[in-house]
């Protein structure tokens, strides 16, 4: 067996299964451990609080400046370039079509890829740069940080390197990048793709139903 | 009291709202540019994320899960030290005003308030507590009013009051609609109030009382996070509403007691009321909606109305002031971000009645004053006896020339008693 086969084989078998259930694991985590029930009477629903509170942050509201500027701008840069990648990439289609969903949709032209990989490398950057430059971000990271960071930027490198597909070499290193990925996100702060969903949800909730969703 | 307590009560209080709020904050760090004790001090321990360091450690170390794979193979925080509860101390509680602005800016919408809340409860397990605090609790408890306004004391204010107005001030009148209570800042220094709102519901025929058995609005153990004592002081109103048999409890202008009565109170007593709260903004503006209440003139002094955190963001009173600002005053002007997005005065959560934190406070009101500077008003209008307080202390630290007025005198000022 190849290396290739490996990563594309019982590698990539066993980090889906790590990443699957791992992250299912996480989310059943965190609902087990329930909310007592509220019996203050509501002003309003809690329910329409937690729809709200899923909208109203995906835009800083409240008059900031730079810090929020910068994290918008470099946020919606790499998580948009990075969903266009994973999503639309010419192999990425073709690898999900064979080894997931068993059907396929249309791909980046190359420079479609090429411009969106420049974002989301360019907003992974700037995001990292301020992570290890601003006083802020340098006092609340922690290692898992960095790690997630790092690897999302290897991954999504060797990924652009065996875009030409001249060597199985470098698709079995990206490949290898990507089950590396994949096992270590449910253990790992890259869960808030998720977590952001119920983090959002419960705020919204709980102010929803006294009438306002700050 | 020990750091195993404090941990127990940390561990208790995560929950999935606190579990899903530990997941998913990313160390953006965008919460610090919300707060103003970060933004007038450039500390980064002020950092509104890293308050809530204590639960993450707790979290990630005992409850979150995949904890056990961690721990088995130490990948896990280092578990509290006394320590680090005492390091924590002041970032809880003299670097904390519970007001929320972090939330607004918060790309996951975290409570950062509410888990700095959660934290302060772990801390009180453990006995550090700022001694201010401990002391004004004492005196809750002792005497009914952390400023040690006894019964004595509140009739013979109210009697005062009824000498200078001319209108009777309804003392543990069983059956009456509503029950007032007041806090303890307005007994004491702003205590006009109790004649205001004897005149205004006299015109709108409101049926009220005050009642000598819960008559303190402020909760010290809401504060401080004390469960223990948030109760006990929630269940004197409780009791009292329910000796008098009133429909209605008025929240008054203060903060934090809106909060513990209205949103923490039935929780805390574990069950509903036989009565409803309602905030004297929200029963002003229901008269005036009403045609009860009649008004003649207006204000024409350029006013901006300050909104007490914990009645409008965190509570939901935000456009009752505004039309009620409109009704009294001709030169209404609102501060940029007012209202679910305005600025803490700097002396909530207990920070005002945390004598070491006073330093820190009179910086944070910069923020306040940046706000304030910005629309040049002759007079600040607000609706808590505490940021009153507070912000008449910091407007005269900083030597500026701007009186601070509550909003129901104002309208009181204005009612048409011809």
């Amino acid at each position: 067996m190849t290396f290739l086969e490996i990563v594309e084989g019982p590698l990539w078998t066993l980090a889906s299964s790590v990443f699957l259930i791992g992250a299912a694991w996480r989310i059943f985590g965190i609902i087990r451990l329930g909310r007592k029930k509220d019996i203050s009477i509501p002003r309003a629903s809690a329910l329409l609080g937690a729809i709200k509170g899923q909208f109203l942050h995906f835009v800083p509201h409240g008059g900031f400046s730079f810090r929020t500027r910068y994290h918008l701008i470099a946020g919606y840069m790499f998580h948009l370039g990075l969903f266009g990648l994973l999503i639309y990439a010419a192999p990425h289609v073709l690898f999900l079509k064979e080894n997931v969903v068993g059907f396929e949709w249309v791909a980046l032209p190359r420079w479609g890829f090429i411009l969106t990989a420049e974002i989301a490398f360019t907003g992974l950057i700037l995001l990292w740069i301020r992570r290890i430059s601003d006083p802020v971000m340098i006092q609340l990271s922690d290692a898992d940080d960095h790690i997630g960071s790092w690897l999302t930027f290897l991954t999504m490198l060797t990924g652009c390197m065996a875009l030409q597909e001249s060597h199985d070499s470098l698709r079995a290193v990206h490949m290898l990048f990507v089950d590396i990925w994949l096992i270590y996100m449910p253990f790992s702060r890259l869960m808030h793709s998720v977590t952001f969903m119920f983090s959002r949800g419960y705020t919204g909730a709980f102010f929803g139903r006294r009438g306002v969703v700050p | 009291m020990s750091v195993d307590k404090a941990i127990e009560v940390l561990k208790s209080n995560i929950d999935a709202s606190a579990a899903s709020y530990l997941d998913a904050c990313v160390h953006c760090g965008q919460c610090a540019q919300a707060c103003h004790f970060y933004e007038n001090t450039g500390d980064v321990r002020y950092t509104p994320a890293y308050k809530m360091d204590l639960m993450r450690r707790v979290y990630k170390r005992h409850k979150a899960p995949l904890s056990g794979i961690k721990r088995a193979i130490g990948l896990v925080p280092d578990e509290l030290t006394m320590d680090d509860l005492k390091e924590w101390e002041d970032l809880l509680y003299d670097s904390c005003t519970l007001c929320g602005r972090c939330t607004i800016v918060c790309p996951m919408g975290i409570d950062i308030a509410g888990m700095v809340r959660k934290s302060r409860e772990g801390l009180v397990a453990a006995g550090v507590v700022p001694e201010d605090l401990i002391s004004a609790a004492k005196r809750a408890i002792e005497f009914g009013s952390p400023l040690k306004i006894t019964p004595d004391v509140l009739r013979k204010v109210c009697a005062k009051q009824e000498e200078e107005i001319g209108i009777p001030i309804p003392i543990d009148q069983e059956g009456a609609d509503y029950l007032v209570i007041l806090s303890a800042m307005e007994v004491l220094q702003f205590y006009e109030v109790i004649g205001a709102i004897a005149k205004i519901f006299r015109q709108a025929g409101v049926s009220w009382t005050i009642s000598t058995d819960g008559y303190e609005a402020t909760n010290i153990g809401i504060q401080m996070g004390d469960k223990d004592i948030a109760r006990t002081l929630v269940g004197r109103i409780v009791g009292a509403a329910e000796k008098l048999k009133v429909k209605y409890v008025i929240s008054p202008e203060c903060g934090h007691a809106y909060s513990a009565l209205k949103w923490e109170g039935p929780n805390l007593m574990g069950r509903a009321y036989d009565f409803e709260i309602i905030h004297m903004l929200e029963l002003l503006d229901q008269l005036q909606a009403e045609g009860r209440i009649k008004l003649k003139g207006k204000d024409d002094r350029r006013l901006t109305f300050h909104d007490p955190c914990q009645i409008v963001r965190r509570g939901g009173v935000v456009e009752e002031p505004r039309r009620l600002m409109n009704m009294v005053s001709s030169n209404f002007v609102e501060m940029d971000n007012h209202g679910t997005a305005n600025i803490c005065c700097g002396g909530g959560g207990g920070v005002s009645s945390n004598s070491r934190a006073e330093t820190l406070r009179l910086k944070a009101f910069a923020s306040k004053k940046k706000q304030l500077d910005a629309v040049q008003p002759d007079a600040l209008v607000t609706a808590c006896a505490n940021c009153r307080n507070v912000l008449e202390e910091a407007i005269d630290d900083y030597e500026m020339d701007m009186p601070v007025l509550g909003l129901t005198e104002l309208v009181a000022e204005y009612l048409d008693e011809t």
